[in-house]
C-alpha cells in the first residue's frame, strides 16, 4: 500500500471540496433547510402542526442533507469524469490499485457527509425557533450511527456514479433520489406508517429509512423509532454492499 | 539506461463498446459476429489480433495505422488501461497487467484527447500529479515550474484548464505526463489537431526527452511524423502487424519504390502484361482493369512508355499519381489501401 500517493488523491479531493465549499454547502443544504422552516416554523407557528414536529422533523432532515452530500460530493463528481473527456484517467495512472482511488473518493465522501449533516443541527436552531427539543445523551450511538451513514452516502455515491452515465442525471434525481427521501421515513417515524402495512414493509427496503430512524434514534429518542441495534445492523450490511458494488462497478469503469 | 517493451501475442477482443476518448474514433473497427454462441447476438470487436513486438530502450518507437487499426488498445494495454484478452506485456522485466504499481511508475502517458483535471489549475495539475508520484513539496513544486516554462505556459499558470486553448491543452498534458521524469513516453496520436509551428515545436520537445536515454513510444497516422521522428516502426492495420522496421529498412522493401496509379478508360490484360514488360516495373496489379498500380524503380520517365503502349493497344490514359518511395505506398503495398481510406 503506497500512502503517500493515497494522501495525495485525498489531498486533491479535499483541494478540490474546499475550493466548492459554498455551491456544495448551498446544494445540499438549501432544500433541507427550507423544508425545515416551512414545516418547522411556519406550520409548527401558525398551529398546522404541532410544537413536538420539529424535533422530530430535525433527525430526518439532518439523514437527507447526509445522503445529498454523498450524491453531490461523489457521484456527481465521478460522473463528471468518467465521462468523455475521462478527467479521471490520470488519478487511474497513478502508482497505486486503481480501488484505492475509489476508497479515497469514499473518504472525502464521508467527510463531506459528516460535515453537511453536523452543519444542520446549529442552522436547524435558528431557523425553527423555540421548542426544539433534542437529547445528546447517547454520543457514542449518535457517532456510530452518524459514521454509518456517512458511510452509506459515500458508497452510495460512488455506486450510483458509476452506474449512471452524463444524460441520465436527470433520471437519477427523479426516480432514485426523489422517492427515497419521500419514503425515507425521513418526515414521519417509521412506526406512523402502521395504517399503511404494504407500504411499510417496502419502505425496509428504503436505506434511507435506517439513517433516519437511527438518527431519531439518537438524537430525539422520545419519539417511536426503530431499535438502534437493528438500524445499526441494517446500516452495516447495507454499507457492506453498496461498497461491494460500488468498488466492482468503479473496477469495471476504469479498465476496459 | 532506458527500458525496453515486449510484446508476446497480445489480442483484445472487446464485448461492450470501447470508451471512445481513449480507444480513438474506431471507424474502421468491423464487429464480429460470433458463430455459435446460442440465440443471444454477443457484441464483439476484435481489435488486436495475436500481436508481437518489442521496443528497444531508448528509441524512438512508431505505431503507424490508420483510425482504429488497433494503435490506441495497443498503448491502452501498455499503460494498464486495458486488460488484454490473451497474451502478455512486459516494460523492462516486468509483467505490465500483474505488476502494475510498478509499471505505472515507470510509464507516462500523453492521451489522444486532454483528460485534464478540469477541477484544477494548470499549476495544480503538475503539482498534484508529483504528489501522486510521492515527490517531496519541494521537488515537485520547483519540477512545476521548469515544465511550465519550458512549455511557455508560466503566463497562465494559476488559471483553471477549462479556459486553456487545445494546443495549451496538449503542451499541458505533455508536461504532466513528463512530471514523474518516466522512463518509457507514450504518446497517443501526439500532433492530431496542432498547427504546423507546434508540431515541430513537439517533435524537438519529443526528441529532447529521447535525447535524456528515455524510450518514446507514439503512434500517428500521418506518414511524415513517422518517418522523421521515429527510429523504428510497426505498422498496424485490423489488429495486425503488417510490417516493421527502421523507416528506411520499411520503404526499402516496396518492390521498386516508386508507384504510379494509373487509370485508364479500360486496361485488358494485354495492357497489364505489357506494362510488365517495361524496363524498370517489378509490379503491376489491378482489380478492375480501369486502375492499375505499377511499382517501378522510376517515375516520371515511365509514363512516355506507358502511354505508348496503351495507345498501341487502344487504351487511353486518364490519370496518372506519381508517389516517392514512402511509407504510404508501403502501407498501400501491404493493404492494398490507402492510410486515409
Amino acid at each position: 500500500m503506497n500512502w503517500k500517493t493515497f494522501y495525495a488523491l485525498l489531498a486533491r479531493d479535499g483541494h478540490v471540496a474546499r475550493r466548492n465549499l459554498m455551491p456544495m454547502l448551498l446544494q445540499n443544504l438549501l432544500q433541507p433547510l427550507l423544508f425545515t422552516f416551512v414545516f418547522g416554523r411556519i406550520m409548527t407557528t401558525s398551529g398546522l402542526m404541532p410544537e413536538r414536529y420539529k424535533s422530530l422533523l430535525l433527525p430526518g432532515v439532518m439523514a437527507i442533507s447526509m445522503v445529498m452530500a454523498g450524491v453531490q460530493g461523489v457521484a456527481m463528481p465521478l460522473i463528471a469524469e468518467f465521462q468523455f473527456t475521462r478527467e479521471i484517467e490520470d488519478r487511474l495512472l497513478a502508482p497505486i490499485g486503481t480501488a484505492w482511488l475509489a476508497v479515497a473518493k469514499i473518504v472525502t465522501g464521508m467527510v463531506q457527509a459528516t460535515i453537511a449533516g453536523l452543519v444542520v443541527i446549529p442552522a436547524a436552531w435558528l431557523l425553527m425557533g423555540s421548542g426544539l427539543k433534542l437529547n445528546f445523551g447517547q454520543p457514542l450511538q449518535f457517532a456510530v450511527v452518524c459514521l454509518l451513514v456517512a458511510l452509506f452516502s459515500a458508497a452510495g455515491g460512488l455506486a450510483l456514479g458509476c452506474s449512471v452515465g452524463q444524460t441520465q442525471i436527470g433520471l437519477m434525481f427523479s426516480l432514485v433520489l426523489a422517492p427515497m427521501m419521500m419514503f425515507g421515513c425521513a418526515y414521519y417515524p417509521w412506526s406512523s406508517l402502521s395504517a399503511f402495512p404494504i407500504l411499510q414493509v417496502a419502505v425496509l427496503a428504503n436505506p434511507l429509512v435506517y439513517a433516519s430512524e437511527g438518527l431519531r434514534g439518537a438524537l430525539a429518542p422520545q419519539f417511536p423509532h426503530i431499535d438502534p441495534l437493528l438500524v445499526i445492523a441494517a446500516l452495516v450490511a447495507i454499507d457492506g454492499l453498496l461498497l461491494f458494488a460500488g468498488l466492482k462497478k468503479f473496477q469495471s469503469k476504469a479498465v476496459s | 539506461m532506458g527500458i525496453g517493451i515486449r510484446i508476446e501475442e497480445l489480442c483484445k477482443v472487446y464485448d461492450t463498446p470501447p470508451p471512445s476518448a481513449a480507444r480513438g474514433a474506431g471507424f474502421s473497427f468491423s464487429p464480429v459476429k460470433s458463430a455459435k454462441s446460442g440465440p443471444k447476438k454477443k457484441f464483439e470487436i476484435v481489435a488486436l489480433d495475436s500481436v508481437s513486438f518489442e521496443i528497444r530502450a531508448g528509441e524512438i518507437f512508431g505505431l503507424l495505422g490508420p483510425n482504429g487499426a488497433g494503435k490506441s488498445t495497443t498503448i491502452g494495454i501498455l499503460t494498464t488501461r486495458t486488460r488484454p484478452t490473451s497474451g502478455r506485456a512486459f516494460i523492462g522485466e516486468h509483467d505490465i497487467w500483474r505488476e502494475q504499481v510498478t509499471a505505472k511508475r515507470l510509464l507516462g502517458v500523453v492521451p489522444q484527447r486532454p483528460n485534464l483535471d478540469f477541477a484544477l489549475t494548470a499549476r495544480e495539475i503538475l503539482v498534484f500529479h508529483g504528489a501522486y508520484f510521492g515527490q517531496s513539496s519541494r521537488e515537485r513544486e520547483q519540477h512545476a515550474d521548469e515544465l511550465l516554462d519550458k512549455f511557455k505556459l508560466t503566463d497562465r499558470a494559476n488559471h483553471m484548464v477549462r479556459t486553456f486553448s487545445g494546443g495549451m491543452m496538449q503542451r499541458l498534458s505533455i508536461a504532466r505526463a513528463m512530471m514523474h521524469n518516466p522512463e518509457i513516453l507514450f504518446l497517443d496520436e501526439p500532433s492530431a489537431g496542432l498547427d504546423p509551428q507546434t508540431r515541430l515545436l513537439l517533435w524537438e520537445l519529443i526528441r529532447d526527452y529521447n535525447r535524456l536515454g528515455k524510450t518514446i513510444v507514439l503512434t500517428t497516422h500521418y506518414m511524415d511524423e513517422a518517418d522523421t521522428l521515429c527510429e523504428r516502426l510497426a505498422i498496424i492495420d485490423h489488429g495486425r502487424i503488417i510490417a516493421q522496421g527502421s523507416p528506411k529498412e520499411l520503404k526499402s522493401s516496396i518492390p521498386g519504390g516508386y508507384l504510379l496509379r494509373l487509370r485508364f478508360d479500360r486496361a485488358p490484360d494485354e495492357l497489364v502484361g505489357a506494362l510488365r514488360q517495361l524496363p524498370g516495373v517489378t509490379e503491376v496489379r489491378t482489380t478492375d482493369h480501369v486502375a492499375v498500380d505499377v511499382y517501378a524503380s522510376a517515375g516520371g520517365p515511365l509514363i512516355g512508355p506507358i502511354v505508348s503502349s496503351a495507345n498501341a493497344l487502344g487504351s487511353e490514359l486518364h490519370d496518372v499519381h506519381i508517389a516517392e518511395p514512402s511509407l504510404e505506398t508501403l502501407f498501400l503495398h501491404h493493404t492494398g489501401r490507402s492510410l486515409r481510406d
